[in-house]
């Protein structure tokens, strides 16, 4: 009960009139950010950090939190309406996300995205104010070979989703974590792969750099060619009724993955430097897995939407809790916060729930408050962004490749980096029409910096012995699941090519 | 087709061998007392590359890809056509922000593709070739605090007057 009131007190604060304004504010500029390629809730957050200082701490990291949900919102609207991941936790919403719009049914992604985020968020806020001590010390008992593990966990759910070519899927995984680690060694700084000797590469690789390359160049280059230049999005709905239809549409074809959403997404959020890029995609495996179709994963399930946007929005919350109560950020917005909160004289810690319980209830106020108003922005928002594939192919693609470019350049403040964009745009094509699964990659590369050193301080600690891996309590069962993911599906096509053969 | 399927393979394969060699510039085996060196997972990975490019030639002469078997060409001649003038168009587009701005770069980018590739009207052309690049500067530079490459000191005057609107 006590817990319930502090809940309501710290709703009453986050509804007060400066409060209730910022949050509607932040959200919508998230909104924005997050839609646009090559920015996210970073940008957002960083930039406007400073405008923070005009008002008290506890409506500063409201109207903070706001903008990061508007742009965990806002991450989907790229992802479906240009196709192109915005940010690296939105990359498997593309999956489903995008056939649909070429479908037509663009609203019917944008609204599951909308209302499974909206659940993911609301989900993830409910734990968060009930265990969130509890759920600290789990997240403390995560070392490098339990987050390897998970790595690993990671790593197999790919497998499921590069098709039957499985050596295809794992060139492209591996790919991608060896671009992962062009630039510096992280753990020796010694320059590592500076390929033919090009000083861009000690900058590294972003994931920003591969997406943008793959899904805006590449993706691109790919329809025109396969549509020779004449693309038909089938008359997207963005009438009210329309909207409406597809809102019951979304509840009854997207709420399993939704749920295993919201439930993986925040746990695997709260644990140090996991993050929410690894639960969606996490969730987009087992949803996948755990469906009776899931032939139609890929093709516009809107389960496949809904599970990796309810995973992000719920990692998103649940990467606060190892910030406030242990002051370890785990993604690089959170990083900023923590910053802000310093800043604002503010302690993270265990006992800030103790010393500042207004300012972190008025914050978890905030949660509840800020996932209903984004939903009702994005919602509201949703003919916009229908409308803008309503416009002919041949105005939508000279701007998505800008788009691409400029937020490339954005991202990374690098020429360098818009050459590796137009090289892996180009290459991608010619390995997409040879089969290659490139999403793969583009998720290898962004978990990459966190597999690499965790393995290697695994490794270390065990005096160069991968046993650490299977015997401690939760590394092990963990690494056993992803053992058995990696081999199912070559299991699979094995059994499926002898039942061919003897049939 | 089949043929394009094992030249990538083989390129793919060269790739991997120059990683692992770049690779071997760090250590690559177990340094006691400081952990595996940092040339040990890329060059592991890049190993993994290669197996699976020998994996793929492999499925190749078996037939089992559907690459493999295909008599087709991998494009025709309007698809190349297509890819090179739109993929050609982006080179030049990214080719021009250092010269004339990235905002310069993408006017003529819109100029380009608008009214050459999708045979728009004049008029059409100009004010999105005008307005989007327009709205992106007041984005980036007004709002976002994001400079954009300014090209060559010609532009410097155009910058000059745009700062003076958003300052």
């Amino acid at each position: 009960m006590e817990v319930f009131s502090l809940i309501v007190d710290g709703v009453a604060t986050a509804v007060l009139p400066i409060n209730l304004m910022l949050i509607v504010v932040g959200v919508t500029v998230g909104l924005f950010i997050g839609a646009m390629p090559g920015l996210g809730s970073v940008n957002g957050v960083a930039i406007l950090l400073p405008v923070t200082f005009l008002v008290p701490p506890a409506s500063a990291i409201m109207f903070l939190a706001a903008i990061y949900y508007g742009a965990m919102y806002g991450g989907a609207i790229s992802s479906v309406a240009l196709g192109i991941p915005g940010a690296s936790t939105a990359v498997a919403t593309t999956f489903d996300g995008r056939p649909l719009a070429l479908q037509g049914r663009a609203s019917l992604a944008l609204v599951t995205a909308a209302l499974a985020s909206f659940v993911g968020g609301t989900f993830a806020t409910v734990f968060f104010s009930l265990f969130a001590p509890l759920l600290a010390d789990v997240a403390l008992s995560f070392g490098p070979p339990e987050i390897f593990a998970l790595m690993l966990l990671a790593f197999a759910t790919f497998l499921g989703l590069g098709g039957d070519d499985i050596p295809k899927t794992i060139f492209s995984i591996c790919f991608g974590l060896v671009l992962a680690t062009v630039g510096f060694d992280t753990i020796s700084g010694e320059p590592r792969l500076v390929l033919f000797e090009i000083q861009g590469f000690l900058r590294g690789i972003g994931f920003i750099v591969l997406a943008i390359g793959v899904y805006g160049i590449g993706e691109m280059l790919w329809t025109i060619e396969q549509t020779r230049g004449e693309v038909t999005t089938t008359n997207p709905k963005m009438t009210a009724k329309g909207l409406v239809s597809d809102t019951k549409e979304a509840v009854r074809r997207g709420w399993k993955g939704t749920w295993i959403g919201s439930v993986l997404g925040f746990f695997v959020g709260v644990l140090p430097a996991a993050g929410a890029t690894p639960g969606s995609l996490m969730a987009y495996g087992v949803a996948k897995m755990a469906s009776r179709t899931p032939e139609e994963y890929g093709n516009g399930a809107p389960d496949g939407v809904a599970a990796p946007e309810a995973a992000n929005n719920s990692a998103s919350t649940g990467a606060m809790l190892p910030m406030l109560t242990l002051g370890i950020p785990g993604s690089p917005t959170t990083a900023i916060l923590l910053g802000g909160m310093v800043m604002w004289g503010l302690t993270p810690g265990p006992r800030l729930f103790i010393d500042e319980s207004e300012f972190v209830w008025g914050l978890i106020g905030a949660f509840y408050i800020s996932n209903v108003v984004a939903v009702l922005i994005n919602l509201a928002f949703i003919p916009l962004f229908v409308w803008m594939l309503r416009m002919p192919f041949t105005i939508l693609a000279p701007v998505i490749f800008v788009l691409s470019i400029i937020g490339g350049f954005a991202a990374s403040r690098s020429m360098h980096d818009l050459w590796l964009i137009v090289i892996f745009g180009i290459s991608a094509f010619f390995l997409r029409k040879f089969d290659y699964p490139l999403a793969p990659a583009v998720l290898a590369i962004v978990l990459g910096p966190i597999a690499e050193p965790t393995l290697r301080q695994s490794l270390l600690l065990s005096s160069g012995d991968p046993m650490i891996f299977f015997t401690r309590p939760i590394a092990g069962p963990i690494t056993v699941i992803a053992l058995i993911l990696i081999f199912l599906p070559a299991i699979k096509l094995l059994r499926r090519k002898r039942t061919v053969a003897e049939g | 087709m089949r043929q394009g399927e094992i030249s990538l393979a083989g390129l793919l394969a060269l790739l991997s061998l120059y990683l692992m060699w770049k690779s071997t510039e760090l250590p690559i085996g177990y340094i006691s007392g400081q952990g595996p060196g940092g040339g040990f997972w890329p060059f592991w990975l890049s190993f993994g590359m290669l197996l699976s490019c020998a994996a793929i030639a492999w499925n190749w002469w078996r037939g089992n890809s559907p690459a493999s078997v295909s008599d087709e060409p991998v494009m025709d001649a309007f698809g190349w056509r297509t890819v090179a003038r739109v993929g050609g168009g982006v080179l030049v587009f990214v080719a021009l922000i250092p010269i004339i701005s990235m905002y310069g770069a993408i006017c003529l980018f819109l100029i380009y593709y608008l009214h050459f590739l999708g045979r728009h009207s004049w008029l059409l052309t100009t004010v999105l070739a005008v307005a989007l690049p327009g709205g992106l500067f007041f984005f980036f530079e007004g709002a976002m605090y994001i400079s954009m490459p300014q090209g060559l000191p010609f532009t410097q005057p155009f910058f000059d007057m745009m700062y003076e609107i958003i300052y």
